[in-house]
């Protein structure tokens, strides 16, 4: 079994660094953001075996070697559609009947007409 | 002592020049006007040329749909004889999934020819995959800097989605927190790579658009047998709003009325902590529209090609809860599920086509593509996690970043008029404090900032006076 913290050298990993502290950020910022260091995360190829947590450098897809701190192995994505937002759940059901009720009367007045 | 930040920034012009392959100093002409025209056909291509480019990139000649139960919804609450037909630009077909293949479908085009060895854009949006998938199929490198999360790392699951398919595509994805100096780091690895820079903002991007008017104007001609009468445009940098009304102009169709359509994110700080997450839209919004339509030059590049308000006739603000309400119906009603950005052009046209005659046409002339965490859905249920209360009412008690309203019935959709009047009167200002102080602007400057305004001299003159007097 392969250990969920560690990679071997040519692993898939992630790493993590600060661009700018918050005392080198530009200026104009609201002060929620300004006192927070600017991060970044970038994945690539491990240059060395490692933990988690350790310094570590990657060569990303284009090529450059990135030094940080390894931050994930393997990283996946797991973004989903999530459960249905019961306050749409009327949208589809009131648009269709609202349809059908239009196209009936668009009916009914065509019948109409072509009667008269 | 100078910051790293600082010295990135201080050489800015100098990197962006050699990134671009392009001085854009030619085109200047004084402190305010510079040649917009020259600037735009620089890169000789013609509009058959940029055809051609994008058929061989696989980009362009999508689908234009006419969505008649939604045209039958707007004429259900119509007054008599009241309710234009909608019609829609399938864009999500482009091979990325969105109009922005176009864009880059030039960028990466012009950045091969060139010679460059890779190519480098800060995008959080579609564009990103759109460089991504050209740069693969051209064989360049690619990076792309998002800003994705917030400081608890906690990500935009729009954003992440877009992370996933610039990697999907090969690209290297440089994820941020929040902040505006995206564009620092995306200059400095510009500087440290040599790469080309696939802005948003260049004319061969914006150029990349114009075949999007073009199709709408030669394909409602075909079908219908005029032009449109109105084109409504998701608008936030205002690249779309710019290239699809040069493409509609370009191709005859002088009479369309152009409409931008925005997410109102009004009380929302860009560059907050705080309200990243609680956005519920990474573009299409005011947050974007507003400040790039009154001044288009703080962009990446020194003058920027996207320049909405020489071409917006109207532009409408939509609510979130109305174009999440829009992205709901058009997969239930019209079988065409696509991402909620895309459709904030789609809510504004059931508005607008209400109060417009029967025998009017209406292209909504973008969708977006649909997925995981890039989906109204997903969208509402990461809103409730960051605490946004979600609930069925009027959607005039939207609050942007803390309650979003679903309507109830579509009758509750109602855009309202943004003040183009006051945009170009904010524009003119900020053109003027961009200029030495106390320059006056020449007669030539005064025609640029009409024609940079969509209007005329007479009405400069008018706003140049009520500045001087306050």
């Amino acid at each position: 079994m392969t250990d969920a913290t560690r990679c071997k050298a040519g692993d898939w990993v992630e790493v993590e660094r600060v661009l700018l502290e918050p005392a080198d950020r530009s200026k104009n910022l609201p002060p929620e953001t300004a006192e927070k260091p600017l991060r970044m995360w970038i994945k690539g190829f491990a240059q060395a075996a490692g933990a988690l947590g350790d310094p570590m450098t990657v060569e990303t897809m284009t090529g450059r070697q990135v030094m940080g701190t390894l931050s994930a192995i393997n990283p996946g994505y797991f973004h989903t559609f999530g459960k249905p937002i019961p306050e749409l759940a009327h949208v589809g059901v009131d648009l269709r009947a609202r349809l059908a009720d239009y196209h009936a009367a668009q009916a009914d007045g065509a019948a109409q007409k072509g009667g008269a | 002592m100078a910051t790293r930040f600082d010295a990135i920034m201080a050489r800015r012009g100098e990197i962006m020049r050699k990134a671009l392959g392009m001085d854009y100093s030619v085109f200047e002409q004084s402190p305010i006007a510079f040649d917009y025209e020259g600037m735009m056909a620089a890169h000789g291509y013609s509009l058959q040329d940029i055809v051609d480019i994008q058929t061989k990139a696989g980009v362009g000649n999508t689908p234009l749909l006419e969505l008649r139960n939604l045209t039958d919804v707007v004429r259900s609450m119509s007054a008599p004889g009241k309710g234009a037909r909608i019609f829609v630009k399938d864009e999500a077909a482009n091979m990325a999934g969105a109009f922005k293949d176009r864009r880059a479908s030039v960028s990466i085009h012009v950045a091969k020819e060139k010679g460059y060895e890779g190519v480098i854009a800060a995008t959080s949006g579609n564009y990103g995959a759109a460089v991504s998938s050209q740069a693969a199929r051209y064989g360049l490198k690619c990076i792309i800097c998002q800003e994705t999360f917030d400081s608890r790392h906690i990500g935009q699951p729009e954003i992440v989605e877009k992370s996933r398919i610039c990697e999907a595509f090969g690209a290297e994805v440089v994820q941020m927190t929040v902040g505006p100096e995206l564009f620092f780091h995306m200059v400095e690895l510009l500087d440290i790579t040599g790469y080309f820079a696939a802005s948003l903002y260049s004319s061969f991007g914006v150029s990349g658009i114009e075949t999007l008017g073009l199709e709408i104007a030669n394909e409602m001609t075909a079908l219908t047998g005029a032009p449109p009468t109105h084109c409504v445009i998701t608008h936030a940098g205002g690249g779309n709003t710019t290239g699809t009304a040069r493409g509609l102009k370009r191709a005859g169709a002088t009479g369309t009325q152009i409409i931008s359509a925005s997410v109102d994110l009004s009380g929302l700080h860009m560059a907050s902590d705080n309200d990243f997450n609680r956005k519920s839209f990474t573009t299409g919004h005011t947050g974007f529209g507003v400040p790039f339509a009154t001044w288009p030059d703080r962009a990446d590049v020194p003058r920027n090609a996207a320049r909405s308000l020489r071409y917006i006739d109207r532009y409408l603000t939509v609510t979130q809860g109305e174009v999440f309400y829009i992205t709901e119906a058009m997969s239930k009603i019209e079988g065409l599920e696509r991402g909620p950005a895309g459709n904030t052009a789609m809510a504004a046209a059931v508005s607008l086509a209400r109060d417009l005659p029967r025998d009017a046409t209406v292209v909504v002339q973008e969708t977006e593509y649909t997925g995981a965490g890039k989906h109204h859905w997903a969208q509402l249920n990461f809103a409730k996690e960051m605490g946004v209360d979600v609930c069925s009412g009027d959607p005039k008690n939207n609050v942007p970043g803390k309650v979003i309203v679903i309507p109830e019935r579509p009758e509750q959709i109602q855009a309202k008029d943004f003040d183009v009047a006051r945009m170009r009167k904010s524009y003119v200002r900020n053109a003027l404090k961009k200029a030495p102080e106390g320059y006056a602007p020449t007669a030539d400057d005064i025609a640029f900032l009409a024609a940079d305004t969509n209007s005329d001299a007479a009405a400069v003159e008018a706003i140049l006076a009520e500045l001087k007097e306050a």
